[in-house]
Formats: structure tokens, sequence, C-alpha cells
């Protein structure tokens, strides 16, 4: 263990109660990964701070001694974002979930960074409200987290991502600075930071509290499950809803294996034999929500849906819910492992995107389930394997990239919400290029030169701050050939 | 050619300051040569589009050059079935309208200042009364290309809605003045244009009754796509809301909320006068005040109380104000008392626009927090400080 970390021990033990210390190995290893659960590393101490004050005095230790550091909030992210640094620490953000306050009035909620995503909600209903962003993991997932990865969801398609829910937060930076960034009302002046935060996974500081948009709930919500022969149709109806002028809150697909999976978890009792389901959420003024049901429901006939089920009561509601959102962990049923991918296409690509990852799955002989964000295009294929199955392992590898290369080529991204983190890092110079990375690396820079915050996630290979790269020097190519001129 | 530099004429004075040189570069490969070449010869550059709000924000302290966007005036792509659209950034909102709007669809971004380009949006982060819903140009930007200052081009973002990888560089443009890079290129997010629309109007008698109607509506479940107040310096005016949507429902949402406004409500289906415009003319001090909610009364009052008009987002807590032209110490002491009240609700003063010698003795941009941390992004991006020097908060 090298000296700095023991100075961070120390310095951790000056303002932390003795069980927020955590240095027994036995312990640091229940740390190892978070919900991406083939990377494992123990951390060389683990922090649980109770309050901002004290996670900063950590981070300023890390700071003085170069040590580096990890956020962590519920451990739930699917990217290896929280996936600690061997010589570094592990900053839990845990024992810091008080709602401080919850304002309906001004569609607005103060929270710290280890509350529960639900928990948001829950407070806000009784005033009418919400909290919009809703990621699958919505039950035990963390606000931090959510800020840390610009959580999207189901419902992000007519509501946004966590970045267009937060306006003000309470941030460490990486020098262990306690800084506001943005104000309670909209458009703070000065740059906009807090966007830049929300969504950097960690590597700009830890947002110690944030103050988050609620969202009015709707009158009327109709959830409806539809069943198709194929995903092609499937396909098909999601375009016809969204070209006839539609913005439902949620419109979400399932194939085949994916319902399989599902059946056998939840028992959710999906359409008999449907080759794809699509879970459509209509919500806001009744009358509204009416006409676009009749709409809705008329589309998918005409696109070959053969069961149209209308939730009529919350635990039909929730029980449609619960297939969709138990997908990912339903697929250890029909699979002893499996890589969730999160790529996104544009939407009028995915027949042609689905056709092709078919193409894969069969070539390749690895079983590929499906379940997507339709509605926007942010596809979760599930690659299933037994990682007890000497090269099975490798192969689902393979085929996962194979679909990552699909979405870049169909003019999509890496990922739509799970974040890059350590999983996907080396993805990142194929969807963007070098002088993108590297102009990236100047925010990075700004807030974190000496590196130490999360380093190793989101970007490959980062260069140090203080190198310039390509910084051009003497007359331009262009002028020194007679094509500009400075008169 | 267009990289060239050529001589500046008056016209290309940024906000009073005059301009050595102009270019006017159509791609942004041009754009880059532009700047490579200003680099080189150690010279500032202001970026210009439509030209409309260059009066914004203090002038800056130099422009060298001043790069004239508004040739790069393409929709590059409209994708109707993924609801994009790529344009340049000297694309006026008309034009983008225009073309997007013939597959019946739209960018929810109000046309504040006619003329406006998406460039020019985007760096003033303007706004109007659709940001209720959909939020503003920041919300709706899903990829960017920016010339940085050493004229190396980067994109971030992308051609899908949804995307986490890598940081989010539109975020930190947008409002940014130009003072980081310059916007060539721009994706944004596109919504169906609504079947109907209908504006609702009533009178309020003052700022109490202008809050709590403004309440009633935002707090109910109609939806409203904008709630706006305009009032005079007496306390007196109106509050509109406009409701997007099928025929049927607009029809129902609108008498519910007209019920809502009292019996004096209006329901008409063209935007009341001044709707999404600016409450100032040219010669006044232009404010952009922000409150949550719950302040909307007492930053209504406190408006009136120093004489000035305000017409805004009321559901939003982004309102305007028109304050008139004073000398030097009574528009500080306006401005003061303002920021005093919003502040005490979450939000801030910004002095928008103000005649060239007040703009001088005025504190345009108020208490900005994690200033530091700004003027180190600034470093990053520009450490010659030669983009649009000056334009920006704490002197950047």
């Amino acid at each position: 263990m090298s000296l700095g970390i023991d100075a961070v021990t120390e310095a951790a033990r000056r303002v932390l109660p003795d069980d927020a210390v955590v240095t027994d190995r036995a312990r640091l290893r229940t740390y190892e990964c978070d919900g991406l659960a083939h990377y494992r590393v123990t951390p060389a101490l683990v922090v649980i701070p109770p309050d901002a004050e004290a996670l900063a005095a950590v981070v300023r230790a890390c700071h003085e001694h170069g040590v580096p550091f990890v956020a962590r909030g519920s451990g739930t992210g699917l990217s290896g974002g929280a996936l600690p640094h061997a010589e570094g620490v592990l900053v839990v953000t845990s024992q810091m979930r008080e709602i401080r306050e919850v304002r309906p009035d001004d569609q607005r909620a103060v929270v710290d960074p280890g509350v529960i995503n639900l928990d948001v909600t829950r407070a806000a209903t009784p005033g009418g409200y919400y909290y919009a962003p809703d990621p699958s993991s919505q039950q035990i997932c963390s606000i931090g987290g959510n800020l840390a990865e610009n959580s999207g969801g189901a419902h992000c398609l007519k509501y946004g991502f966590t970045t267009n829910h937060v306006l003000a937060a309470e941030f460490v930076s990486p020098q262990g600075d306690v800084v506001r960034l943005g104000t309670e009302a909209p458009d703070a002046p000065g740059y906009d930071l807090l966007g830049a935060v929300i969504g950097s996974e960690g590597t700009l500081g830890v947002v110690t509290e944030a103050t988050l948009r609620l969202v009015r709930l709707p009158e009327e919500v109709r959830t409806i499950l539809v069943g198709f022969q194929s995903t092609d149709q499937a396909g098909a109806a999601t375009s016809a809803i969204i070209a006839a002028g539609i913005v439902p809150a949620a419109i979400e697909m399932m194939d085949a294996l994916a319902i399989e999976a599902a059946e056998a978890a939840v028992a959710c009792n999906y359409p008999d034999g449907a080759g794809a389901v699509l879970v459509i959420e209509l919500d806001g003024p009744a009358v509204e929500v009416e006409a676009e049901y009749a709409e809705v429901e008329r589309l998918c006939g005409e696109h070959g849906a053969f069961e149209q089920r209308l939730a009529t009561d919350p635990a039909d509601r929730a029980l449609i819910w619960k297939g969709r959102k138990s997908a990912f962990a339903a697929v250890g049923r029909i699979s002893p492992d499996y890589i969730v991918q999160d790529g996104v296409i544009p939407r009028t690509a995915l027949p042609e995107v689905l056709t092709a990852i078919a193409e894969v799955s069969r070539s390749s002989g690895v079983r590929v389930a499906n379940v997507f964000h339709a509605g926007d295009g942010n596809l979760h294929p599930l690659v299933l394997f037994d990682d007890s199955v000497e090269g099975a392992g490798d192969a689902a590898e393979e085929v996962s990239g194979a679909i990552l290369d699909l979405c870049i080529e169909h003019g999509g991204s890496i990922t739509g919400e799970h974040g890059v983190g350590m999983d996907k890092a080396k993805y990142m110079p194929r969807m963007y290029g070098e002088e993108d990375l590297d102009t990236m690396q100047l925010v990075r820079c700004a807030f974190d030169p000496g590196g130490i915050a999360n380093p190793g996630k989101v970007f490959p290979t980062p260069r140090l701050c203080g190198e310039v790269p390509g910084r051009h020097q003497g007359p331009h190519p262009l002028q020194a050939a007679g094509l500009a001129e400075v008169f | 050619m267009a990289t060239d530099l050529l001589e500046a004429g008056a016209d290309d004075a940024v906000d009073g300051v005059a301009a050595r040189f102009v270019a006017h570069p159509t791609t942004t490969d041009e754009v880059a040569a532009v700047v490579r070449t200003a680099a080189s010869e150690g010279l500032t550059v202001v970026p210009r589009g439509g030209g409309t709000k260059l009066g914004w924000g203090p002038p800056p302290t130099s422009a060298d050059v001043v790069l004239d966007l508004s040739g790069m005036d393409a929709v590059l792509d409209h994708q109707a079935g993924d609801l994009i659209v790529e344009t340049q950034a000297g694309a006026t909102l008309a034009t983008v309208r225009e073309t997007v709007g013939k597959e019946g669809q739209r960018l929810v971004v109000d046309e504040t200042v006619p003329g406006a380009t998406i460039g020019g949006s985007l760096a003033t982060h303007a706004s109007g009364p659709e940001r209720l819903l959909v939020g503003t140009v920041r919300d709706l930007l899903i990829g960017v290309t920016m010339v940085r200052a050493d004229g190396v081009v980067a994109k971030a973002g992308g051609r899908v809605v949804k995307n986490v990888a890598g940081y989010d560089l539109g975020k930190l443009l947008v409002g940014s003045f130009g003072t980081l890079g310059v916007i060539t290129e721009a994706i944004f997010r596109l919504h169906p244009v609504p079947e109907a629309r209908a504006w609702v109007t009533a009178p309020v008698a003052d700022a109490d009754e202008a809050h709590r109607l403004a309440h009633a509506v935002v707090h109910g479940q109609s939806v409203a796509a904008a709630v706006e107040v305009e009032l005079d310096p007496s306390g007196r005016g109106t509050i509109s809301a406009l409701l997007n949507g099928r025929h049927d429902g607009v029809a129902q949402r609108s008498a519910t909320v007209a019920a809502t406004l009292g019996s004096a409500a209006d329901v008409t289906a063209a935007p009341p006068a001044g709707w999404a415009a600016y409450p100032w003319g040219s010669g006044a001090v232009g404010l952009k005040l922000t409150c949550v909610l719950s302040g909307l009364r007492d930053v209504l009052a406190a408006a009136a109380e120093v004489g000035a008009t305000v017409r805004g987002s009321a559901g939003s807590g982004v309102l305007y104000a028109a304050l008139p032209a004073g000398d030097a110490e009574e528009t500080s002491s306006a401005v003061a008392r303002l920021r005093g009240t919003c502040a005490a609700h979450g939000g801030s003063v910004v002095v928008v626009e103000a005649p060239p010698d007040l703009e001088r003795s005025l504190d345009l941009w108020g208490p900005v927090p994690a200033l530091d941390l700004m003027h180190r992004v600034k470093d990053q991006f520009d450490p010659d400080h030669r983009l649009a020097p000056g334009r920006f908060v704490g002197g950047i």
C-alpha cells in the first residue's frame, strides 16, 4: 500500500466515525464491483461519509496526496463506472440519503446523492408531483448515480433525461472545494458547468446535493400491451405512431426471447406466441389521451397487432411494467450469463439493425434477446452465454462489440443511458475522432488537472493535462499555400 | 475567398467596438481556416450570426476579426422519421421552421428576435414562452460541431436523441457567448406541429393576481405549453396560456383554463400582441429575471416598484423586464433591488442589453457561483483569450 493511501486513511479517520472508514480486506471486497459484475477490483480504502463536509475532507486529502478516488452511490451502474481503483479510495454516498425539501409549489426537490430515485417520486406524489427520470433500477439506484450517468428510463422519450431535470447542485471538485453549480431557478448565469458534470461519470467531481425539477402528475395514464407476430411489425407500428405526431410517454419493445425470460421470472402474462410486444404508455390531459389511445389502437391494428390489452387498473399497469422492467434480471432465468448492451440507433434504422443483429446472432451461434426503448431507438440487446463453456465469454464479447459497431455505422451511439464507464471506453474512438476526444479532455483538465477523479473511465487513453497536442504554430498551411490571406 | 480576412466596415462593429477584419466563411472547414489564421496572427475573433443580439452582454474588449456566419445558412439534413434536423449555425430559425414544417414538424425554439439564427440562439441561450414543456435550446440540442480557438474542429453528441457517450460539450457551449469556441453546425430534436393551438388571455389587476393565476394554471392538469405574464409599472396587465393539442382537446382544455383565469378570459386562435418578444425597445435597459415559482409575486411586485415593464414566462420562472434608461446610479440601484428579490427566490438578474454608457457602469451578470471553475474551463479552451474576449461573466 502506498504512502498516499495511508495519509488519506489517516485524514479520513480524523473526520469520519470508525465504521465509515473501511480498511478490512473482507469488507473492502464487498465493494469490488458495481452492477457490471464481471469487472472486479478491490479498492485500497472505502469511506462512507455522512455529509458533504466529510466527503470534501477526504477528497482534499486525495488531492494533496495524489490518490485517485471513485464515487459510488447504490452501485447499480451497468458500465463499470463505479468500479474501484486498486490504489484508490471508493467514496460511498449511501449514508447521505436525506430528502431535504419537497416543494411542489416550486416544482423542486432538494436531495442528498444517496437518495433512492423512486423515493423522490414517493415523497412528491402526495403534492401531485413526481420525478420523471425512471431508470429500470429506480427502486435501488441513487440520485447521485443518476446524475453521474445522466440516467434515462422508459419515460425519457417524452420527458427527457436526468440532465433536463436538475437545476442546481452542491459539488465537491477534485481539489476538495465545495461549490454550488446552477441555481434553483432556471438559466443560472455563467457556463453551464452542471450540464458538463451531469453524465461525466464521476470524472469531474462528486455531487453532494441536487435540486431536482418535479413534474406534475398527469390527469390520465393509459398503458397498453400490444402483441405482434414479429419485431418488424412492432417497429413499423412504432414508426407509424411517431409519424402520426403522437409523443407517447414511453414505447418499449421486447422480442420473443426477452418475453420468454420475463414470463419465466415474473409471470407477467404477456400475449401467448408473440414475436414481439410493445408496451405503450400515453399520459396527459384525459381528453388528449383518449384521442391518442384511439389512434394508437388503430395504428397497431393496421400493423398486425393480434392482441391489444389496456391496463384497467394500477395492478394491471404494474404487471405490464414489471415484465419490462425486470427483463434484464429475468434473462438470468434462461441463461447463466449475459452482457447488456445499450447502443442507440436512429429509430428509422430499427428494422435494418434488428435484422443485422439476428444475422450476427445466427452466424455466431450466440443468442441475443432484445429489450429496448423503441421510441428513441435505444437498444438493450442481451447477449446470452455460459461462462463455464470455454470461449463462450469471448464469443459473447465479440457479438456485443459487433452490435455496437452496427449502432455507430447507423449514426447512433455506443450508449444511450448506461454510460461508457470501464466497459465501453475502448469503443469511444470508434464513435469520436481524436480531436473530439481531445476537446472533451479540455473539460477534464479544467476540473481535474491531476486526473484523480475516477481515472481510467470514459476515455481510453487520456492525455496528461498540460500537453497540448496539435496546437498550431506559425502560419496555417492554407495561408502558406496562398488559399487564405490576411489583408 | 470565403476564408479571406477582408477589411471591416463600420457596420461590423460589435456593440460599439470597431472590428478590423471580417470573414464570410460558408463551411466548418472555412471557419477553421479563418480561426487558424487569426490564431497564428494573435487576432481576437467574435462570431456573428444574424447580428440580432450583438448588443447582448458586455462589449468585447477587442474584435479584430468578425466571423460572419450568416452565409452558413443551410439546413443540412432533416430526418422526419427520426424527428431530427441538422443545420449550419447561420441558418435562421425562420428557415428551419419552414424546412421542417413541410413535414409537419417544428423546432420548439421561439423566435424572440426576428432574424435570429441557430448559432446566435445557442450562444446567447435565448428562449421564449414555449420553454415551459420542452425546455430551451439547451434541452433540444443533441449534437454540435465547433471550431476551437486553435482552429481544431471538434464534434460532440450525435444524431440520436439518447446518447450519454462522452462529455456533453453542447451544454457548455449553450449560453457561452462565443467565448469557448465557434459553433458551426448543430443537430436538434424536433417535435410534431400540434393539430390545434389556442391562447387564453385574461387581465390581471396586480402582481398578486398574476401570481395566483399562473400557479393555478401551472399546477392544474391542462398541460399548458406556455404561461406568460405581462405587467406594466402600475402592476396591471395580462396573463396568457398556450394550449397545444388536438382540436377537441384544445377546445376543452382552453375552456378549462379560461374558467380558471376568470370571467374576462378570452380564447383566441392567434397569439396576443407581443407574444415571444422581449419587452424592451432600443435605448431601454433589458433585464432577465429568474426565480422559483413561489417567488413570482415578489419579483413582479419589485419590478413594478422600480418602474419596469415585465413580460415573460411566469410558468417557468423566467421573466424579462424593460427598465426605462435612467442615470447610472438609478439604474444600478434598481438592478440591485431586483437582484436582492430574485436571489431570495433562488434566481438571478442579468442585464441583457443596455445603452453603451450604462453598460459600462453596470454589473451586467451579477454574482456568479463557481466562477473560478469557469475561468479554468475558459483557460483550457481558449488559453490566449482570443474568442469574444470580455463578453462573458468575470471578464471572460
